[in-house]
């Protein structure tokens, strides 16, 4: 199994503090990879909070191909986090050349473009890279996006963010989601350990999602660039978030809708029954089965967390304003945030959705069976 | 016949013909049940002489002068072997008698009838199935395993005690963008039946015994009512007894029309007086069994009440066309018909064509996915089953419904369009008696829903036809079940609350079935329409060609 934490803060924290608590879960995961999210960064990236940043694993080849294409566009680099790599890397892991954090300047001619058509190009050159790196295996690309940083490797959580330094002052972030697993379902590939990205969207799973090839066909069908790569199951679960929130212009409530629809009673007692049928038919092909527990990050810094519709997978989520925590588990959420209130500890079961909202005030519990905020 | 008698080309022996019918003197009691039950007058009384030798005693031979040759006559059955009263095999006089002793069996070898059913010039005609054998024991369908199983990763649910929700679609699903639009706007959004994966497919009332029908048409009342499953049945062209029109029954009935326009004319004069709407309107285009052949029902079946539900003198056979005497383009009429009949119910009614399966499948989907107003499309397999067709149409003409589905399904997935347009899939689903393992095979290879009709004669009334030419007379209305016959006498051996029941136990242990199929594959949430990963066969190339798991 998985074991998921995520975490926002008013304070900017380090990632350790979501390692140390994934390594406290490590009886409920095995070790095998790890994957991080930061966002609303702190440190020397807070001052460039629109520059994109582009993380990924480069050989020494890859880089260069990466500076000639960036260069063409007219991307020039702003600001880079250095990582100085131990000789030997920790058992399992592979010896890389780079991990590259890098925030870059826009280029000139993409000045007054709108906010949709700075997102799509951002997006198309993180596609574009990605399949160059494909070809010659010289370069994986997790994100490309203002105000976001992802890192992912092979090897135990712990040891990896040891060996990559990550406690390192530059590093800090108020929004993280980390994972402590490589994929197991298919074959071991960096594409496909959690999180995944798509222009802002991040989500994790821990789970198995047993409707994956209808998902995926329908996704792939859409005529969206960024519905590519399932390496992993639980891509898809990021993907319909991204289309239930950018092409269908929903909130995050109606994602449970979408995933795992309320059955006939359910939605003939529901007030907005009609519209939720209207859902259910049309997103027929995006609800998912199997177990699962899907944590994620929207483009606004909201933190959420869902559940499957029967069968669960482990998750609470706790703290206090100003500082929230989604655990898989509860010695997690002890070791990050040990002075809460643990009566107002939450486990959200099959009808909820748990949102954090940027302003870190409260856990606000949306059930499925309550009225949807609806565009009007 | 004499050793030195006449024959002509079509002097059979017994031994001749398909099915041979073995009598036992010592059992026989000559109550005559069997001779009068045979459907096809293949069995007769026989008055057979027979020589008796009588040995006189040792000490009174010399003293007699009578024969010792006696020439006896003694009574009982005798096998016609006139090609026109074959014996067709459905056993009814086995089912008759008192003291077991009569039964047909098969020859052993080809029958030499087959050459000799086409007097007058006419082929043979027949209902039922097809009549070849699969090399393989069981069809494609049969060989195809479900295995992906959820193990330690992902417990697999129970299917006994877990929620599933089954259902299936039938209507035109919008894209999800432009549903909420349309929401937003009040514009039109095409009306959409959520109903149970497995509908009893299209026969006609006509081709069906009024018994049968109202067995059926009871059956799918209680599972829709007292147990909660929307179960549909389709009307096949013949239209629709008029009380059940004007009841609130009709929600349950798909409504078809075809070449034919049988009974249209009761349904249009009944349209005001509609309590319900019907659940859909299927065009049929075109069928399994008699691909590219119009639907027959033949002269001996028309009789007073079939007359006046289509519209037509009794006693007269009814060819339909083989195709819509409108059609001549797919853009442009049959997108008027299928129009016109949304109009008809003002756009309240899903409207989908059914076609034969066939290689152009895929022309038609194209058409059909780019009219806004085609509610689905369902394809009827090479191996679906009929009440009359000419044998060759049934037996060589068609196209297998998997491979058929497979492309229509895969060709969706290519436009984006898998959930918008709904197919079914039908013919020969069930043939081996495989029903769940059949449908669900389909339905993971991408059918929304299946039809049955075949299957559920068998399981739902005792039809004794098979796919190796046993029975299938229900072309001539002879049916010994009653089940395809519109002669009192034969139809009121068939009681349609019995049907009614047997209709219920399919389905409820169909249901069961799917559920054990879909929990290990731990699905519940959805039907798992397309869900090709659960799928694999021991056929490299099959595995290929449908796109699935090769497996040994």
């Amino acid at each position: 199994m998985c074991r998921l934490f995520a975490i926002t803060s008013e304070e900017p924290l380090s990632p350790m503090m979501a390692f140390q608590a994934l390594d406290v879960m490590r009886e409920g995961h095995d070790g095998s990879g790890v994957g991080l999210f930061l966002s609303d960064l702190g440190g020397p990236f807070e001052e460039l909070k629109g520059a994109p940043i582009l993380s990924g694993i480069f050989t020494n080849e890859g880089l260069k191909r990466l500076d000639q294409f960036m260069m063409n566009i007219g991307f020039m680099t702003k600001y880079k986090l250095s990582i100085k790599i131990p000789k030997s890397p920790p058992p399992g892991t592979p010896k890389r050349d780079i991990y590259l954090i890098r925030a870059y300047e826009y280029p000139e001619s993409w000045e007054g473009l709108s906010e949709s058509e700075l997102d799509h190009r951002l997006m198309m050159v993180r596609l574009q890279l990605r399949q160059m790196g494909e070809e010659n295996e010289e370069m994986i690309v997790y994100s490309f996006w203002p105000d976001v940083i992802m890192i992912k490797e092979i090897g135990d959580p712990l040891l990896v963010s040891k060996y990559l330094h990550l406690d390192r002052e530059e590093l800090r972030a108020r929004v993280m989601l980390a994972q402590g697993r490589q994929n197991t379902n298919y074959a071991i590939n960096l594409y496909a350990c959690h999180p995944f990205f798509i222009q802002g969207v991040a989500t994790m799973t821990n789970g198995e999602n047993t409707a994956f090839v209808p998902n995926r066909e329908y996704l792939s069908s859409r005529g969206f660039p960024g519905y590519i790569g399932y390496q992993s199951d639980s891509e898809v679960f990021t993907h319909i978030l991204h289309y239930t929130l950018n092409r269908l212009g929903l909130g995050i409530e109606a994602y449970k809708h979408i995933i795992t629809p309320l059955q006939d009673d359910d939605l003939e007692k529901h007030p907005d029954g009609s519209f939720l049928r209207h859902l259910k038919h049309s997103c027929r092909r995006l609800i998912i089965d199997g177990p699962n527990c899907v944590m994620g990050v929207l483009p606004d810094k909201t933190l959420f967390v869902v559940q499957d519709r029967k069968k669960l997978r482990p998750a609470v989520v706790g703290g206090r304003p100003g500082l929230y925590a989604i655990s898989s588990e509860m010695c997690g959420l002890d070791v990050a945030i040990p002075d809460r209130d643990r009566s107002r500890d939450f486990q959200p079961m099959h009808l909820d959705t748990a949102v954090i909202h940027s302003d870190r005030q409260e856990v606000r519990i949306w059930s499925q069976t309550e009225r949807l905020p609806l565009p009007h | 016949m004499v050793s030195n008698g006449t024959i002509t080309p079509s002097t059979l022996s017994i031994k001749d013909l398909s099915w041979q019918v073995h009598w036992d003197k010592e059992r026989c009691t000559l109550c005559g049940r069997c001779t009068a039950v045979c459907p096809v007058h293949a069995i007769e009384l026989g008055v057979h002489r027979k020589r008796v030798i009588q040995m006189p005693a040792l000490g009174e031979i010399g003293q007699s002068n009578d024969s010792s040759s006696i020439n006896q006559v003694y009574y009982g059955v005798r096998q016609k072997t006139d090609p026109a009263y074959a014996c067709v095999g459905c056993a009814t006089c086995t089912l008759v008698c008192p003291n077991d002793c009569i039964i047909p069996y098969r020859t052993d070898e080809a029958d030499k009838l087959r050459f000799h059913i086409n007097r007058g010039g006419q082929p043979r005609r027949r209902g039922g199935r097809r009549n070849v054998r699969d090399p393989d024991p069981g069809g494609i369908l049969d060989r195809i395993k479900f295995i992906r199983i959820s193990m330690l990763t992902d417990p697999a649910l129970d299917a006994g005690r877990h929620e599933f929700e089954l259902r299936t679609l039938l209507g035109r699903i919008l894209p999800p963008e432009e549903n909420l639009r349309m929401l937003k706007e009040h514009g039109w959004i095409p009306p959409v039946r959520e109903i149970y994966p497995l509908i009893i497919g299209a026969m006609s009332f006509g081709a069906l015994s009024p018994n049968m029908w109202e067995g059926l048409q009871m059956g799918v009342a209680y599972l829709n009512e007292q147990l909660g499953m929307p179960v549909r049945m389709c009307t096949g062209e013949g239209g629709c007894p008029p009380r059940l029109l004007r009841s609130r029954f009709l929600k349950y009935v798909i409504l078809q029309i075809a070449s034919g326009y049988f009974g249209w004319d009761e349904i249009i004069h009944a349209l005001p007086e509609m309590k319900e709407d019907p659940c859909a309107i299927e065009i049929k285009y075109g069928q399994g069994a008699k691909p590219g052949d119009g639907g027959l029902l033949m002269w001996y079946k028309v009789n007073k009440l079939i007359a006046a539900i289509r519209g037509v003198p009794s006693g007269v056979n009814l060819p339909s066309p083989p195709t819509h005497q409108t059609k001549y383009s797919i853009e442009e009429s049959v997108a008027k018909m299928i129009q016109s009949m949304y109009m008809a119910w003002g756009f309240r009614v899903p409207v989908y064509p059914k076609i034969s399966g066939t290689s152009t499948a895929g022309s038609v989907l194209n058409n059909l996915a780019r009219n806004p107003y085609a509610a689905g499309l369902a394809i009827d397999g090479e191996d679906g089953g009929t009440g009359a067709a000419y044998a060759v149409s049934m037996d060589h003409m068609g196209h297998p419904i998997a491979s058929n589905l497979r492309d229509c399904y895969l060709t969706l997935v290519k436009v984006g369009k898998q959930n918008e347009m709904p197919l079914f899939a039908g013919g020969g689903v069930g043939k081996y008696g495989n029903l769940a393992s059949n449908a669900a095979a389909l339905i993971m290879l991408g059918a929304s829903g299946v039809q049955i009709g075949k299957y559920i004669m068998q399981a739902g009334a005792g039809c004794v036809g098979s796919e190796s030419d046993r029975c299938n007379i229900c072309n001539i209305g002879l049916c010994p079940k009653g089940i395809t016959s519109q002669d009192s006498r034969l139809y009121r051996r068939l009681d349609p609350e019995k049907v009614a029941e047997r209709v219920v136990d399919v389905f409820l242990s169909f249901d069961t079935e799917l559920k054990k199929i879909v929990a290990p594959l731990g699905r519940s949430t959805s039907l798992p329409i397309g869900m090709s990963d659960a799928l694999a066969i021991n056929d490299a190339s099959a595995a290929e060609r449908l796109s699935i798991r090769y497996v040994v």
